[in-house]
């Protein structure tokens, strides 16, 4: 079967400065991979590579997403084919509201893969139950894009999102960064529901705590840019024991 | 004789105002709605004139729609426009300037609004002059004791579009908010000039201009307050954001404030910048193609200044305007513009 998603050697810059030497990395759909490292290793590279961000050079290597080539898409087609990437800082957009943007991106992807577009009514019926899943309120929908969420409501929005535009592939960027354990688990809770074998998810993480919430499959550590050791869950454990510097 | 059909401009009357036409500056009776009510005086010989008498509330907005049609040969026109609002008496008066004429023009108009005690004004100003229509506007607002005046300006056309407006609240207690949007594009100059003169205690005065500048367009904003000896407890606040949409185009704010009471509170704040690019980069990274963003950044930003226009005709005029205005159409709903204003 041909992997969801494919990296080689992929080698990328930031304002001139080298992160990524050579990462490898291969994804089927179905699994849960976790990747860590300690900071500046190049996590966050990867997973802004990934969504398509501008200021970031790849300078070597392919991305193949189902196939194709990644690195060629807009980042709005890329969200169209199904990636999609809850940031580590979501940002906060005054005058747009949250529900009509999510409807809107909804309307975009759906058009895209042939389905009908949801008018308000029928779009309302279908974020009613995601919404309780991930404990997002109307009032926090109505509002302006993430105006005035505190940064567990942020995370919360990303899952939510991420839960109504049920992406191939989530690649999500230290989402569990300066989230509180009830917070976690509601936001683990919401990962763990879209679990399926036609889904693929990246787990960017530099703490060990998520993954007792969303068990991964396979745990890779990224050092100065390179993916250095690959194992199973309990190769998180082993790091948070002994720390980064045993395997660097 | 109306060189214009109805059909090309019965789309500017807005539903549900009394009405009073002009074209080329001619007072047309024929083509107007006028109001027959005690205690409201109109004449529209020299120049537009409506009073209100004490208490009387005008239950309709009342649109005075200038027309400049063409002719021929390059035009000017003069016009006069006085309110005057009794004591207790409320109005919503409607400028409208729209132009029909390719060959360049001239529209200087002069407004004078007078509020009396507790008398509330709202005006509406929307000028939308035709491409070679240079238009100045000069609209001097006097208010009495606990009055409040209102103004919504918005700027679409000509090809140098200046607005000057000064208040004077006279007396104590008045209330004065003045909004702006202009839309520029092309090689269009929007100019607005702003003077606010709080001259006894106790008066309110806030602004909020927004400026959407495109092609080589240029925006001036200069917007002063003026807060006289004896003037304690003035509350004044005054914002100017631009957004420029092109490499060439550009804003000019000026914020003045001069102050000379002790007991004041007096802020203002201007702003002059793009389309912020992580807003743009998180609508896109959601599927909203490019150009779609853009929009609806676009729209969002001229948001705030849309939603405090009351009157539902005249804010649809302007939703229209700024779509048209917009580089691609944002992905609104079908029959309607959704849900996007916060």
């Amino acid at each position: 079967m041909n992997p969801l998603l494919e990296i080689k050697n992929l080698q990328a810059e930031v304002a001139g400065k080298k992160i990524l030497k050579g990462l490898n990395l291969t994804v089927q759909a179905g699994e849960v991979h976790a990747i860590m490292g300690p900071n500046g290793s190049g996590k966050s590279t990867l997973a802004h590579i990934l969504a398509g961000r501008e200021g970031y050079e790849v300078t070597g290597g392919t991305v193949l997403y189902r196939g194709k080539n990644l690195l060629d898409m807009m980042p709005e087609i890329r969200a169209r084919e199904g990636i999609f990437l809850a940031f580590q800082y979501p940002v906060e957009i005054p005058g747009v509201s949250g529900s009509y943007f999510l409807k809107a991106s909804l309307n975009a992807i759906r058009k895209h893969r042939g389905e009908l577009e949801l008018d308000a009514m029928d779009f309302l019926k279908l974020v009613k139950n995601k919404m309780k899943l991930v404990e997002m309120s109307d009032a926090l929908l109505n509002r302006p894009i993430n105006e005035g969420f505190s940064g567990g409501e942020k995370k919360r929005h990303e899952i939510f999102q991420m839960s109504v535009l049920e992406p191939t592939l989530a690649v999500l960027d230290e989402t569990d960064s300066g989230l509180d354990i009830d917070a976690l688990k509601i936001v683990a809770n919401g990962v763990n529901n879209l679990r399926s074998p036609e889904r693929a998810i990246v787990l960017v993480t530099h703490y060990q705590r998520l993954l007792d919430y969303i068990v991964p499959d396979y745990v890779h550590v990224l050092s100065k840019g390179q993916i250095v050791k690959t194992g199973g869950k309990e190769l998180a454990l082993e790091l948070e024991k002994k720390g980064y510097g045993w395997v660097a | 004789m109306i060189p214009l059909s109805p059909q090309e401009w019965e789309h500017l009357i807005f539903d549900g105002c009394y009405l009073a036409v002009f074209v080329n500056g001619h007072f047309l009776p024929e083509l107007s709605k006028l109001p027959k009510i005690s205690g409201v005086n109109a004449s529209f010989a020299d120049e537009a004139s409506i009073s209100l008498s004490k208490g009387v509330i005008l239950d309709k907005p009342f649109q005075l729609l200038f027309l400049q049609a063409a002719n021929g040969k390059p035009a000017a026109t003069f016009p006069k426009i006085r309110i005057v609002a009794g004591e207790n008496s409320q109005a919503r008066i409607i400028e409208s300037y729209d132009g029909f004429i390719l060959e360049p023009a001239e529209t200087n108009t002069v407004t004078d609004l007078m509020l009396g005690p507790n008398a509330v004004v709202e005006h509406f100003k929307v000028q939308d002059e035709a491409v070679n229509t240079t238009h100045n506007g000069h609209i001097q607002v006097q208010q009495e004791a606990s009055s409040h005046f209102t103004s919504h300006n918005i700027s679409l056309g000509g090809i140098r579009a200046r607005t000057e407006i000064s208040v004077r609240l006279n007396d104590e207690g008045c209330e004065c908010t003045l909004n702006g949007l202009y839309l520029g594009n092309g090689s269009q100059v929007m100019d607005s000039q702003i003077r606010i003169d709080h001259l006894k205690p106790h008066g309110t005065s806030h602004q909020l201009y927004k400026g959407i500048l495109d092609g080589k367009s240029r925006g001036i904003f200069n917007g002063k307050v003026v807060v006289h000896p004896g003037a304690q407890k003035t509350d004044a606040d005054q914002t100017n954001n631009n957004l420029l949409l092109s490499k060439e185009a550009e804003a000019d704010p000026n914020p003045a404030l001069e102050i000379l009471a002790d007991d004041v509170k007096v802020r203002h704040g201007a702003t002059v910048g793009q389309l912020d690019k992580d807003h743009l980069y998180y609508l896109r990274s959601r599927g909203i193609d490019e150009a779609a963003a853009k929009s609806l950044l676009t729209y969002a930003f001229a948001s705030d200044v849309i939603n405090r226009i009351t009157f539902e005709p005249v804010k649809a005029r302007l939703k229209n305007a700024l779509i048209a205005h917009l580089p691609s159409p944002p992905p609104f709903e079908k029959g309607g513009l959704g849900g996007i204003f916060i």
